[in-house]
Order: structure tokens, then sequence, then C-alpha cells
């Protein structure tokens, strides 16, 4: 048995040690928004974040992440009836065409304004280029990251006791 | 814009269905017998009436509307509603949208006739075209995503006809009840109104009387000034699951019981599972079949990981198959044989000829000649291949993301001996598309191992490695051109020779005005398979043609630029889009050491698209900075879906001329996943600016794929521009 914690939810699980996170989270966990894409961290469909951090959980052994913190992007929102605003700015710049890498780009973009809230044109690059978008929308989500900063900045002057950036 | 569909309706004449259904006999009509009672057993739950064959209104006055194409990114769940909402005049904050079943009544007859026919029939014969080309459609059960059609096609002619119908049976049916004059009834956000007399009510109001009633024969069409939907910017249905990881692609589905299967085929097309020792894989964890494929084989186990583990214990030994050795550089050896031997034999297939080119360019002193190459491309969606299938009772249903779903229906009755009541298919999310979803080998496998564990549902994932190397790729292809220029520079003759023909067949033809011109092809087949690639046959023709002009303008000693819009001589929606791309460029701008411009135009489906880029050699590899994207479409309907879909197949065109290579040795595909198949990512992707002209054509034009044929020679132009080096070979790399 292994215990692991997603998205602030312990479980335990009788899988394969070997087992890469990704399959646990997807077809134990049945949190699919997690996407296989190439299952040698090529491409980042597969982003979680692992104490904050993120990670390519195709090649990630589940018992490497046993009693830590991970979040997908089902719980990647602080509140549960609402939106982030990464995944807000998203939705407003339009990002997604066939949609199956973005919840990979959402986990690298929350990231990366976690640890850099107005990140430049340079650290886009750095930390976005892990994921590849087939669609090619590295347009829209370099403006939607631009835009989640400005939102996220505005909030934090709107609201002076909140740090909520909802 | 709506005279071809007013016609196609007239022709079609309205049906009046039984009961509370109505259809409204939209290019099905000239097909005799009632049909939406058939669609109604699918469609219909309770309460609801269906309008016609596309658009249903719910008992709270909200409007569902039915589109038949699968979503892949390119907004089709959000622009066909929009179309047809704009013109019932509903209320759009209440328009919602749901996925025709794969059923024959929404086979896209368009698609048929866009790749059977070259171009646009007189008139005159439109209607008799539609009725034969649905038949067609029909027969081939073609309920087809693809050829950038479903706006152009379906949405023109299908949907919008149908919210023009449905809004005059329902003001049909209120001009009766309220004993009124039809033409003093007004429609507007699903209501309608008499204001002479005060009275209104909601459209649902109408609905079961409108079910009555018989059809218009000549619903009225908006022009663009009267769209309130069409040609705004509306948010995409499709986007807000997409953002929080609640939108079920096809390799999402989650059912009782369900057993995951990994898939490994014959490296070699045409060669199969000779023998296979799964001993050792038998006695791993979880594993509960080991199935041959044919092709393959296939290990079903109780997790993706323990199926996929054991798949790599399976020893296989295959069939040896006459291809076993041949090498990408030997298939272009064979091309040049083979075109060689057409010429020699006089054997070539003629594509397009007008004058005498071969005449021309033997008396010409300065005959220019060229040879152009582009390799094997796979399209690398990111959602890998996978099928979910159940066999139970002797039926099969099946989960996927499919472009093409009644063809992956009636490939599963031929294959399997099922009928068409026994087979269930499920179209989902298709986390990329680009042609690759058209094919059904993966359904194929997904039935055969659903088939070998009935009564429990079996989800097969294929590894990257299988998505690639089991592809059905843009074909290699060889391009040889002679040119002959008049004492004006411009071209007077214009010989084209190359491999393999595909569709759409117009795509090697020049928008140019070159007096002689011959061009043709030779056959050469490979043992690797074709499939449709984001803008089939253009990508490649585009690169050819569009490098080679440019040659000829540099040897003219003219601004390729100027060249190119001097060619294009009285077509001037063309010279328009040129002229915009150039003009948003700076065409000729000043611009750093190692910098420079570089331009390509091309029309395909029906869109007229120039574009600039902005190169920086400086570091000595090109790297593209800009784009300018100028593109005529007729009408877009939906502007920043429109725009989206340019930069996409911008990059994805881009991806290609920089790097895509699938190269093949001992007769196996070599490259396997994102590390040796290359993408272009977030650090290399330029800054794309597009804009739109609505030249209110009359005909639209599609959005997907126009946008991929012109970068990779717009590109080349550049580097040459830059380093005095012509690129006659992709990638660029």
């Amino acid at each position: 048995m292994l215990e692991i914690t997603v998205n602030n939810v312990s479980h335990q699980l009788d899988v394969e040690p070997d087992t890469p996170l990704l399959w646990v989270v997807r077809d134990e966990l049945k949190l699919t928004g997690t996407k296989f894409g190439c299952g040698m961290a090529q491409c980042g469909a597969c982003t979680v974040h692992l104490d904050g951090v993120p990670i390519r959980s195709c090649v990630t052994p589940i018992a490497a992440v046993a009693g830590k913190a991970i979040t997908t992007i089902e719980g990647i929102s602080p509140h549960a009836d609402t939106l982030h605003t990464v995944q807000q700015a998203w939705i407003s710049e339009q990002v997604p065409q066939c949609g199956y890498c973005q919840s990979g780009q959402i986990m690298s973009a929350v990231a990366l304004l976690d640890k850099n809230p107005s990140p430049s044109d340079e650290d886009i690059d750095n930390a976005m280029s892990g994921n590849v978008c087939r669609c090619g929308m590295y347009g829209r989500i370099r403006k939607a990251i631009k835009s989640a900063s400005a939102a996220m900045a505005t909030d934090v002057v709107l609201t002076p006791e909140g740090s909520s950036n909802g | 814009m709506g005279k071809w569909t007013r016609r196609a309706f007239l022709t079609s004449g309205a049906l009046v269905g039984g009961g509370l259904i109505v259809g409204v006999g939209v290019g099905i009509g000239i097909r005799p017998g009632h049909r939406t009672p058939k669609l109604a057993e699918f469609m219909q739950e309770g309460g609801q009436v269906l309008v016609n064959a596309w658009v249903k209104i719910l008992p709270d006055n909200s409007i569902r509307v039915i589109v038949p194409h699968a979503e892949m990114g390119q907004g089709v769940h959000t622009v066909l509603p929009m179309m047809l909402a704009d013109e019932m005049d509903a209320d759009w904050s209440t328009v919602s949208m749901e996925q025709a079943p794969a059923h024959d009544e929404y086979a896209t007859a368009d698609v048929a006739r866009e790749f059977v026919l070259p171009s646009k029939a007189p008139g005159i014969v439109e209607d008799t075209l539609k009725g034969v080309f649905l038949k067609v459609a029909q027969s081939m059960s073609l309920q087809i995503t693809g050829g950038s059609f479903s706006v152009r096609g379906t949405g023109a002619w299908s949907m919008r006809t149908a919210g023009a119908a449905a809004r005059e049976l329902l003001i049909n049916a209120a001009a009766q009840e309220w004993q009124v004059p039809e033409d003093e009834i007004r429609t507007e956000n699903s209501y309608l109104y008499h204001d002479k007399s005060g009275r209104s009510d909601q459209f649902v109001a109408f609905a079961k009387a409108a079910a009555d009633k018989q059809g218009p024969a000549t619903p009225r069409l908006k022009t663009p000034a009267q769209f309130n939907i069409m040609g705004k910017h509306v948010e995409r249905f499709d986007i807000p699951p997409k953002v929080d990881g609640s939108a079920t692609f096809g390799v999402d589905v989650d059912l009782p019981n369900m057993k995951y299967a990994c898939v490994k085929c014959a490296p070699v097309f045409g060669s199969s599972v000779k023998s296979y020792d799964a001993s050792a894989a038998q006695k791993m964890n979880g594993v509960v079949k080991v199935v041959e494929l044919g092709a393959g084989i296939g290990v079903i186990a109780d997790s993706y990981w323990q199926a996929k583990k054991a798949l790599d214990q399976v020893i296989v030994e295959y069939t040896r198959v006459e291809n076993i050795r041949l090498s990408s550089s030997e298939m272009f050896e064979q091309f040049g044989r083979d075109m060689d031997l057409a010429i020699e034999q006089g054997k070539e297939q003629e594509d397009y000829s007008q004058g005498e080119a071969r005449k021309v360019l033997a008396n010409a002193d300065n005959v220019i000649e060229a040879e152009y190459r582009v390799p094997h491309l796979a399209h690398a969606t990111m959602e890998p291949m996978n099928c979910t299938a159940l066999e139970r009772d002797g039926t099969l249903e099946i989960w996927a993301g499919l472009q093409n779903p009644l063809g992956t229906r009636d490939m599963l009755i031929e294959q399997f001996g099922y009928e068409k009541s026994q087979i269930v298919i499920n179209n989902l999310y298709l986390g990329g598309g680009f042609g690759r979803r058209a094919m059904d080998d993966y359904p194929t496998q997904g039935a055969m191992l659903a088939r070998a564990l009935p009564g429990v549902p079996v989800k097969m994932i294929w590894s990257r490695e299988e998505d690639t190397q089991q592809d059905f790729y843009r074909p290699a292809v060889l391009s040889r051109f002679k040119a002959s220029l008049g004492s004006d520079g411009l071209p007077e003759s214009w010989e084209n020779q190359f491999v393999d023909k595909h569709e759409p067949v117009e795509a090697p033809t020049l928008p140019y005005s070159v007096p002689n011109q011959y061009i043709h092809y030779a056959n050469s087949p490979t043992h690797i398979r074709f499939g449709p690639w984001r803008s089939v046959d253009h990508t490649q023709h585009a690169f050819f043609t569009e490098s080679f002009i440019d040659e000829l303008a540099i040897a003219a000693g003219k601004d390729p630029y100027q060249y190119r819009y001097d060619l294009l001589g009285d077509d001037l929606r063309s010279r328009e889009v040129l002229e915009t791309a150039a003009k948003m460029a700076d065409w000729g701008k000043e611009l750093p050491e190692g910098w420079g411009q570089g331009i390509a135009f091309h029309r395909s489906f029906n869109t007229i698209v120039a574009q600039v880029v902005e190169v920086d050699m400086s570091s000595g590899k090109p790297r593209v900075d800009k784009v300018y994207c100028a593109t005529d479409p007729g009408y877009a309907m939906s502007p920043d879906g429109f725009i989206a879909q340019m930069e996409s197949g911008i990059i994805y065109g881009l991806t290609a001329a920089l790097y895509g290579d699938i190269t093949v040795k001992d007769g196996a595909v070599v490259e396997s996943n994102f590390h040796n198949y290359k993408m272009l990512r977030m650090n290399e992707a330029p800054e794309i600016a597009v804009e739109i002209i609505n030249s209110g054509d009359t005909s639209l034009g599609g959005g997907g794929e126009p946008g991929t044929p012109p970068i990779a020679p717009a590109l080349a132009n550049a580097v040459f521009a830059i380093s005095g080096k012509r690129i006659r070979s992709l990638p660029i790399g």
C-alpha cells in the first residue's frame, strides 16, 4: 500500500511502485484532466505540481511521490467553485483549440506565476518551452500569462486585506 | 450570399414531417421521403420539439443546435450554432449545442462534392450536383470533419438555411394564431412580436404549431449588414471544460470494469506477425489476455502500465516483406527514375495544360530549372490514437475521437459483419485531428481487442512511439520545374512534374497568369501509408510553386512581392490580400544585419492567404520573429476563431518547415517520439499578426487548413533573401 495526497485528499493505493503517477491519477483516482502525451517527459501534457513544483507525471514513479502533496488541474483553483485566475485568463484569451495540452500548459503557467508574478518574455519562454501545443497556441498562451499576471497584481491592490487571487 | 442556398432549397422542396416534427429540406430534400421522423428517434427527448434537422426548441424556450461535425479545436461546435441562431433570431445566451450521433442523415455531402469536383460548378447544375453528392456522401457514409469544410459547407448551406426556415415556420404559425399578416411579425432574441397589436410570445409557444406547417420554399437569408451573431466575437462553448480538466476526450472515457490495452505493430508496413512468444508476458501481474491483431500484438491488462510492461516482454517475429531494406534516399531515387521514365515513355499524367509550354521551353534561351523535395511527415496529434470498445451480445460500442465516424462504422460493419443497428459510436473531443483521425486503423484495433474479451470494455491507448511510427503520412514528394521568362521578365512557360497526386486536385496549379503551362505527374508508389495531413497536397505544392516563383522573380531581377502582384493580373481579391500582407509587414523595410523578409501567396480551400515572415539568421540558423498574415475567406463567421485557425495553421506548417522529417530506414520509420520528431515550442514561436478581409464573396472559404501552405515557402524565401541560399528541400533544420 502506498499513500499519496492529491488535491488535499489522501489516498491509499495498491499499485505497482514503478507505475507512473500519471496513470495513478488518471485511472485510479479518475482525475483525467492530466493527459498522456509522450511518456518520456518531452511534451508536458502530464504536468502536475509536486509540493508546488511542476513535474512530468508520466516519468514519475508513484513510489517517488508517496507522502507528498500533489496538485492536478482539477485542484489548481484555490476555491472549489471558481476558476484560478490563470484558467480565467485562458478563457478570456480563448487559448485552447483541441485543448489536450492545456491542463499541462496551465499547470506550468501557474507554477511560473507563483514563483514569478511578473514574468518577462524570456521567463515565459524558459518556463513554458517544455509544454508542446500542437495547435500552436503559443501566442495566446503568452498573452494569457501576461493578463493573468496583471489580474493577480490588480487583485492585490484592490483587496488590501486579502491575498486571494481567486 | 443566399442565392445558392435558396436555389438548393427551392429544388429540394420543403418537407413536412409527421406529428410534432418538421423537416426542413436542407440539401437532403432531393432524396424522396420524409427524413425527420427517423432523426427524431435519435435526437428527441421528453418535451423537446425538433423544428428541423439541425435545431430544437426546448420547453424553456432555449435553443439547441445539432452539429454534425467533430470538435477538434477548430471551433465548429460554436460557429455552426452561431450561423443557425443568427438566421433564426435566437437569443444567443440560451443557445447550446449537441453533437449529432453517427447517423446517415447527417452525412456531409459537401465534403464529398469538394473532393470530387475541382471547382465550383456552373449555377445551373448545382442543384443536381447537390443531390448527386448527397447520395455519394450517404453511400460512402461521409460524416467527415475535414477539408476546412464545416463552416463553408454545412454552415453556409445547411445551418443558415435551417435557421432561417425555422424562423419563417414560427412566424407562419404565429400569424395564423394571431390572425395577422406574416410580414407584420418580427423576431428578436427568441421572441415573436406583433407591434401593432402589442402581442408577443416566446418561440416555444409556437413550436408545435410550426411543426405542422409546410416548410418555406425560399427562406430569406440575412445579408452581412443584418448579422447579429455572425461575424462577431463569440466565446467558444468548448473552452471552459478545456481549462478545468473536465472535457472528455476519447482517451478519458471511463467505464465500469474497464481493462486497458497496449499494442505494437510491425515496424515495416505490409509486414505482419509470423509468430510470437507471450509466455513471459502472460505471467505478469494484471495481464488478462494477449491478442494477435494481424499486423501486431495487443496486451490487455488490469491497468495501462501493466499492459505496457507486458507488451515489452512479448517476443514477436514478423513476416519479411519486399520493402524491408528500403530507405528514404532510395525512395527519392525511385521517384526520380519514375519521373524520367514517364517522360521517356510518354506516360505522363497530365494535370493541367494550357498553351504550348514544352514548345516554348524548347526554343527558349534561358531555361530556369529546379528540383524540390519534401519528406514524409507524421501528424503527431497531442492525444495519441486510442479507442475504447465494448462487445456485448453481438453489438459493438465504440468511444473515440473520430473525424469520420460513419466511415468508421461502415468499416466495422464490413470487417466484422455487424448490422448497422449493432454498432453504436460515441464521438468525443479530439485531441488534435489534422487528418489523422479520419483514418480507421485504431478503431479497428479497438474492436479486435474488445471482441477478444466480450462483455468487458477495453481501452486501447497507443504509445507515442506507436503513434509516430504507425501513422498515415504526408507523402515524401519530388517536384521538378522548368520555366522560361519573357522579355518583361515574367514567366512565359512553366513546366512542373511531380510524384504522388492526391487531393485537392487543384493544389499544384498556379494562381498566376502564365500563358504556357504544363503540369503533370508520375505515379511512384511506396509502401509508406498515405493520409491527409493538414491542407493535404497544398502543403507540398505551395512550398514548391511559391519557392520556384521566387526563383523566377530573382532571375528576372524583380522584387518578389511586386513580381507576384503583377502576375496576379486582374484577380483583384488576390492582389488585395497580397498587398495587405506586404503593408502589414512594411515590405522592403530596413532590417538589422542577418535579418530579412520572405513572402508567399497561396489559395486553398477557397481561402486566399498571403504571408510575410521576418526572419533573424544572425546566429546562422533561421529564427522566425514575426509572421504577417492577410487572408480573404469571403466572410469570417467567427473572426477570432478564424484568426486562431490561421495562427494554428502557421505554427503547424512552420514546425514542419523547420523540423518535420519522418525518415525511413530498412523499411521502417526511424523517428519515434518528440525527442527525435521535433516540435516548435514557446521559445521559437513567432509573433503572428492576422488581418481578415471580408470581401463579401458569396462563397466562403475554410479556416482550418489554408494558413498552413504558405508558411514554408515564405520562410525559405526569407532564408534566400538573407543568405543567398535557396532552400529546395525541407526541413530547413
